[in-house]
């Protein structure tokens, strides 16, 4: 989906974001590399969910909040396959956006 | 009283009363760093004067109580505690595997005291870190294999807690003692002091287990009591056997009597994601940890001493 306005071109894509514990980030960008995110962002986060607060006092405890841009199938295969391999045993929560983008080349794959 | 015990408290009071007062993680982290290059490099500057050899026995038997000790505790807590497969063996691999904070602790009393101890300790504690976890990981698998051993093992033998102490230790074995000189105001001298820091952030970290304390409940408590004296009374006869001196004696006690609360998380996080965390962080920050640091590791110096006196004893 292409949306014009008088100066330029932005175009709609998704914004997956994952915020989850630090412990799975090796095994979280391999997966999501594996299913077709070209880039993605990591800073480190802290909370209260349904699994207490997350303090990020130290290692053990802390989050990580991954943000990927993708195109809306890449985003719905990521979301599927993190639900069904993480939500059973970890702290995990998804979020699906839109975001407009003004490159739409860099993050397509 | 010895000040760092006093910082230990002072985290711990802080933060049952629910003070603002917390470190910076990343604090937090450079002082563990610091910790745990300073206890490599001082085994790697002694080790570089002796044949590495002569150590095997001492590392054979280390492996061997990072066995034991998971295999005792493991069926306690699943028939007494009555905890999930998963999470007695999580637990029992904590307990099994060591703190290298209790052990910094522990170094620090006897270098109060004028206590000497052997050179190969560090060794030992880079040893003792592993077979629990691995022992852990069997007790909830067996050997049907849905573990996914190579991840496991990076996280084991990768993980920061073991590639730092092995390379200082490296660090220490291969400098040349005149140039180590320059390093030692930070490593060295300053020990004391990075300990209380930590220590400080170590009170905050426990205090923050108090909540999930009382949802575990006693038997939690008393495990976390009863299980490093246990552990001691292991590792105690254990230094005696291997003719350790009293120092050395009283640290493979405290070795054996504390609990993981860095590597085996880590590593139990991934390879046992069914185990709750909550469960075994509470026991070895919330209880074992306090528990050593403050009544401990002064009673695993009076059994050493004790076992020295007997006959035969060294």
């Amino acid at each position: 989906m292409t949306r014009t306005n008088e100066h330029e071109r932005s175009h709609v894509l998704k914004l997956l974001t994952v915020i989850t514990e630090s412990v799975l980030e090796p095994q979280l960008l391999r997966d999501i590399e594996r299913l077709g995110a070209r880039g993605y962002t990591i800073s480190s986060a802290r909370g209260k969910g349904s699994r207490g607060v997350r303090e990020a006092g130290w290692e053990t405890d802390s989050n990580i909040r991954l943000e990927v841009v993708c195109d809306e199938a890449t985003a719905r295969r990521i979301a599927a396959h993190l639900q069904a391999k993480y939500y059973d045993n970890y702290a995990m929560v998804l979020l699906l956006g839109e975001v407009e983008v003004l490159r739409p080349e860099k993050f397509q794959t | 009283m010895d000040p760092i015990i006093l910082f230990f408290l002072l985290g711990l009071i802080a933060g049952l009363l629910k003070s603002e007062l917390r470190l910076p993680s990343s604090v937090y982290e450079f002082v563990s760093i610091l910790l745990l290059l300073s206890i490599g490099l001082k085994g790697g500057v002694e080790l570089a004067r002796q044949p590495f050899l002569d150590l095997l026995p001492d590392i054979l038997a280390a492996i061997a109580m990072g066995v034991l000790l998971p295999l005792v505790a493991f069926p306690v807590l699943l028939l007494v505690g009555r905890f999930k497969r998963a999470d007695a063996a999580s637990i029992a691999a904590h307990y099994g595997s060591v703190s290298v904070g209790t052990y910094a602790v522990a170094v620090a009393w006897l270098a109060s005291k004028n206590i000497e101890f052997e050179a190969q300790m560090p060794v030992l504690l880079v040893v003792l870190e592993i077979p629990a976890i691995l022992v852990g990981i069997l007790l909830v698998r067996g050997r049907q294999n849905q573990t996914r051993w190579g991840e496991v093992m990076h996280e084991v033998f990768l993980g920061k807690g073991i590639v730092l102490l092995i390379g200082g230790l490296l660090i220490g074995w291969l400098s040349d003692p005149e140039a180590l000189a320059s390093i030692e105001p930070l490593f060295f001298d300053l020990f004391k002091g990075i300990l209380a820091v930590f220590l400080l952030e170590m009170g905050l970290i426990a205090a923050g287990r108090a909540g999930s304390l009382r949802q575990h409940g006693v038997f939690l408590i008393a495990f976390g009591v009863v299980m490093p004296l246990f552990g001691a009374l292991v590792g105690g006869v254990l230094g005696l056997g291997l003719g350790l001196s009293p120092g050395g004696t009283m640290l493979l006690a405290t070795l054996a009597a504390s609990a993981s609360y860095i590597a085996v998380p880590a590593a139990m996080r991934i390879s046992v994601p069914e185990a709750n965390p909550a469960l075994s962080l509470t026991a070895s920050l919330g209880v074992t940890f306090p528990f050593n640091v403050l009544v401990g590791i002064p009673l695993y110096w009076r059994f050493a001493e004790f076992l020295h006196t007997l006959p035969g004893g060294g």
